[in-house]
């Protein structure tokens, strides 16, 4: 961390390829927040979650890269899917998915990126790694987490169990709490 | 011995509290049965410390004193200042207990000497009459236990004043005496002005005693102490603006309870409360205590000659003003009201005079007889169903005990040998004539003082005569009764009293007629002569007045003079305009600022607290994503500032 | 590389999540863009892991964690739309005001028409019509009462 930092004029090539990915991912981001059809809000997070297995890929971290793409790309969208489907959400554009709130929201989404840009360049700006491959494999982390962090990884398994469980309470009308 | 006069003050208190609270226990029956089961439980409770506290009264007074019985003690000469034993010279005084104040030291204890005792048993005889006769009198009332009660705190608050020995515990007995007679002139009131009277009374003293607080004070700093024989042995040693302005605020305390002018509007209007009240404290007891404490503390006075001055001047006015106001009224309670105010100016003019023993004689004589006035008053209204004299008449065959007492009474009042007042009454002559050429008075005062006690001789000669014809001779008028209204009694048909009101009227009138005659070899015979001469003026000028024409009123000889003496001079009118309009105006407006500005400030601040409050809830709309927003402004904000400063 | 890449992307995702959630109405979007907003910080743990070398790889676990906890998240939270849909027939948020005080009466004139309170009156009137028919007999007639409470 105290080496001397690489110019910022010249880029590697894994950087060029993050940046693009990056861009690739805010860009997608911006068009889940911002279109006016709900369906393909969806496919745009989809890209979006997809550019962002490729930044993890970027960063070495291959194992939460897989995990992010089977996960988010084939879970939890497709729950979201099922979600705009059974509230019967109107297929194609509609005018009022936007409340009146909009410009309120802009501004403070602005401030907020402004606020947290500012920061985090003028922490990190001689902030640099080498990137080394393997250091996210499946191996290492599967050993980081059998070996170090066995207890999180149960009691998650217990969180994911509870979930599960309120889903279906809450999902299902012939159950009733007690009057 | 201390412990006997501690006994006499806490016995009528204890049976005021018993009587509060034990008459109607156990049980609360409600009904008629349960109220006279009460009222005699109560009649009791009253009648019976009462008369063990009359017995120490006299036992305290024979064994001790040497007492009034003697004569010995009260015989010295009118001018001789402190004859009546300054007190401490041969009393005895017990302290209890010491209160420590930090600076003063408040001594609780009584003192005993003749002074004390000589009151103490008028006070106790007079209680224990008054106590028997109400059981007959308010017979049937429902509220008798709270009033019976009330007399027995009476009782005692005024034996504490008789009995105290410093200054403080005097002033205890002193506002309970102001509270009582409160609580007892408004025992009626359902009657509007019943409770008017009674808040009247209440004021109008309170006012005096502010006065006799602050008089207290001065002594006591001047003095160092409260007690009162330290008090007294410290008065050499005061400057004399100490001792006036002292003696003075003491003086507006007597005025206020010894209803002397100016302050003595109060005791005709307290008049409302029931007869024996009237008797028991306006005329035997609580407006002698005023006189008594200027008696107590007499060495103060008598060293204060400008106090003395403003006494012998309100003493003339009072005594003079309030005879001619009783000569023109038609409620013979008043007239006996107006007399008292009179009788008590005797007093303060013998005290003013010179001679405190003439002043406590005709004390304890005017006690006696107007006791006997008032407790006989109420018999005939008790017969008569009415107050006022033009409902009388010829009552001398239908209420024969009752005229016979009555007559002494009079013969008291208006100073006829044998009765009692006939001996009192020219002590206090001779007090004033000689202190008109010798004495403490400045001549003018004395002057004015002797003039005005020889035509209120007159006067009082005069009304006597008036309300003892008028209500016992010639012919009753026929005249439809009205309702009986509250203030009066209920019984109407014109018979004897019961015998609980009997008896104690021909008790009294034994030391009515006789008690003058132990003071005998001190008569003044020519003084007496004079005195006996100017009432039989007075008497025979209304006689003949009374004979031409025995059914219209003989007060028509004051001719245009009349009017005003039946409103007493426009006192009380001249106190409605000076004082109590203003005073209420200014209350109206306090009340309308109250209402207007303060209250205004109050709702006009929930006013606009609620108008903000629609501001604000204008915000709380429900929607959960504009809460949200706020929320992340404010943390952005708040971390903003927080890099920034921080 | 620089760390700071990774940072600013992660920064922007967030903010494009923060607008999400506050300007969208569809509820579903919302957990989108809440879904957004979880993925900057992932991307932030990767990061920091890599850069700092930890040995036990707490920013890649954490990572991998906090996927699994908004795979939980997400389906509770569709469990609670689609209740609502159920419930209330929209997903609309700015529909959903049951959060805000209802209106004190007495301010407009349609508040008080409330569903709440609307039974009440009828309910009290006829409460009143029933207690004056028992009570006027009573006073009426003492026959009667003495028979009724020999009937109680």
């Amino acid at each position: 961390m105290t080496e001397a930092v690489p110019s910022y004029l010249s880029p590697t090539g894994q950087e060029i390829i993050f940046l693009l990915l990056g861009a690739v991912a805010v860009g997608s981001g911006l068009l889940v927040v911002t279109t006016r059809q709900l369906v393909h809000a969806a496919l745009w997070l989809v890209v979006c979650f997809g550019a962002l297995a490729g930044c993890y890929l970027v960063l070495t971290a291959e194992f939460v890269a897989w995990v992010q793409v089977l996960i988010y790309v084939g879970a939890v969208v497709v729950l979201l899917l099922f979600g705009i489907m059974l509230t019967r959400a109107p297929i194609g554009r509609s005018a009022d998915l936007d409340s009146g709130n909009k410009i309120v929201a802009a501004v403070v989404a602005v401030a907020t990126a402004a606020v947290l840009v500012t920061v985090v360049i003028d922490g990190f700006r001689t902030a640099y790694t080498p990137l080394d491959p393997g250091a996210g494999a499946a191996k290492e982390l599967g050993s980081a987490i059998f070996r170090n962090w066995v207890l999180p990884f149960e009691a998650l398994s217990v969180l994911l169990l509870a979930a599960l469980i309120g889903a279906i309470v809450i999902s299902r009308t012939d159950i009733r709490g007690r009057d | 011995m201390i412990i006997f006069a501690a006994l006499a003050v806490l016995l009528p208190f204890l049976s005021a509290a018993a009587g509060l609270l034990g008459s109607r226990w156990p049980g609360h029956a409600r009904d008629e049965q349960g109220d006279e089961r009460a009222n005699r439980r109560a009649a009791w409770v009253a009648v019976v410390p009462t008369g063990i506290s009359a017995v120490l009264a006299g036992w305290l007074a024979a064994t001790h004193g040497a007492g009034f019985g003697g004569g010995e003690v009260l015989t010295s000469s009118p001018s001789g200042g402190t004859g009546n034993g300054g007190p401490g010279t041969d009393g005895v005084t017990g302290t209890l207990t010491v209160v420590d104040t930090g600076s003063i030291p408040i001594s609780v204890g009584l003192v005993v000497d003749d002074l004390a005792a000589t009151a103490g048993v008028l006070v106790t005889v007079v209680a224990l009459a008054v106590q028997i006769y109400s059981v007959g009198y308010l017979r049937g009332d429902r509220r008798y236990p709270s009033y019976s009660a009330f007399i027995s705190l009476f009782t005692s608050a005024m034996l504490l004043v008789v009995y105290a020995a410093d200054l403080l515990v005097l002033y205890v007995g002193w506002e309970i005496m102001g509270l009582c007679s409160y609580l007892l002139i408004g025992h009626w009131w359902e009657d509007r002005a019943n409770s008017r009277a009674a808040v009247k009374a209440f004021l109008v003293t309170r006012l005096g005693d502010v006065g006799f607080l602050f008089g207290i004070f001065v002594l006591g700093a001047a003095a160092d102490s409260f007690k009162i024989n330290d008090v007294l042995a410290a008065v050499p040693q005061m400057s004399s603006g100490t001792l006036i302005a002292a003696t003075l605020l003491l003086l507006a305390g007597v005025a206020g309870k010894s209803a002397q002018v100016p302050l003595h509007t109060w005791l005709p209007d307290a008049m409302a409360g029931p007869t024996p009240i009237s008797a028991l404290i306006h005329a035997a007891t609580m407006v002698a205590a005023g006189i008594f404490i200027v008696a107590r503390l007499y060495p103060a006075f008598l060293a204060a000659g400008p106090t003395l001055d403003v006494l012998a001047v309100l003493a003339a006015l009072g005594m003079l003003g309030a005879a001619l106001a009783a000569l023109a009224q038609d409620d013979l309670k008043r007239v006996l009201a107006y007399s008292t105010i009179s009788q008590l100016a005797y007093m303060a003019a013998a005290l003013a005079a010179g001679s405190d023993s003439a002043a406590i004689f005709h004390l304890v004589t005017h006690g006696a007889f107007k006791a006997l006035l008032f407790l006989c008053a109420g018999a005939v209204i008790h017969a008569v169903g009415s107050n006022l004299m033009s409902m009388m008449g010829g009552l001398r065959k239908e209420l024969p005990i009752t005229f016979v007492t009555m007559t002494i009474g009079f013969a008291a009042l208006m100073g006829l040998p044998p009765a009692s007042g006939f001996f009192s009454k020219d002590e206090v002559l001779a007090a004033v004539e000689q202190a008109v050429s010798q004495g403490p008075l400045t001549d003018a005062a004395a002057l004015l003082l002797y003039g005005s006690a020889l035509a209120t001789v007159a006067v009082t000669g005069a009304y006597s005569t008036r309300a003892w014809l008028r209500t016992f001779f010639g012919t009753r008028p026929i005249v439809a009764l009205p309702e009986p209204a509250p203030g009066t009694a209920r019984v109407i048909e014109t018979h004897e009293a019961p015998a609980t009101m009997k008896w104690p009227i021909i008790v009294l009138a034994v030391p009515a007629l006789l008690l003058g005659l132990v003071r005998i070899a001190d008569v003044h015979w020519g003084t007496a002569g004079l005195s006996v001469a100017v009432a039989l003026l007075g008497a025979g000028a209304v006689y003949a007045v009374w004979r031409s024409d025995p059914l219209s009123d003989p007060a028509r000889m004051l001719g245009p003079l009349r009017a005003p003496c039946e409103r007493a001079f426009y006192v009380d009118s001249v106190y409605q305009w000076v004082f109590a309009r203003p005073v209420l105006a200014l209350a109206r407006l306090v009340v309308r600022t109250d209402d207007r500005v303060v209250d205004g400030a109050v709702r006009g601040s929930g006013r606009v607290t609620l108008g903000l409050s629609g501001l604000v809830r204008l915000t709380q709309n429900g929607n959960a994503q504009l809460y949200v927003t706020g929320l992340l402004a404010g943390v952005l904000l708040i971390s903003v500032g927080a890099v920034m400063f921080g | 590389m620089h760390v700071v890449y990774p940072a600013i992307v992660s920064a922007l995702l967030f903010s494009i999540g923060v607008y999400g959630v506050l300007a969208r109405r569809n509820t579903i979007l919302v957990l989108m863009s809440v879904e957004l907003m979880l993925n900057a910080v992932n991307l932030n743990l990767v990061v920091f892991d890599v850069w700092l070398r930890d040995r036990l790889h707490g920013g890649q676990v954490l990572t991998l964690f906090v996927i699994v906890i908004a795979a939980a998240e997400i389906g509770l939270g569709l469990a609670i739309v689609l209740a609502l849909y159920r419930n209330r027939q929209t997903v609309d948020l700015d529909h959903l005001r049951a959060l805000a005080e209802p209106s004190p009466p007495g301010v407009t004139a349609t508040s008080d028409a409330t569903p709440g309170t609307d039974p009440a009156i009828p309910g009290t009137a006829l409460a009143h019509a029933t207690s004056g028919d028992e009570t006027a007999p009573s006073a009426a007639g003492p026959e009667r009462t003495s028979g009724r409470r020999e009937d109680s």
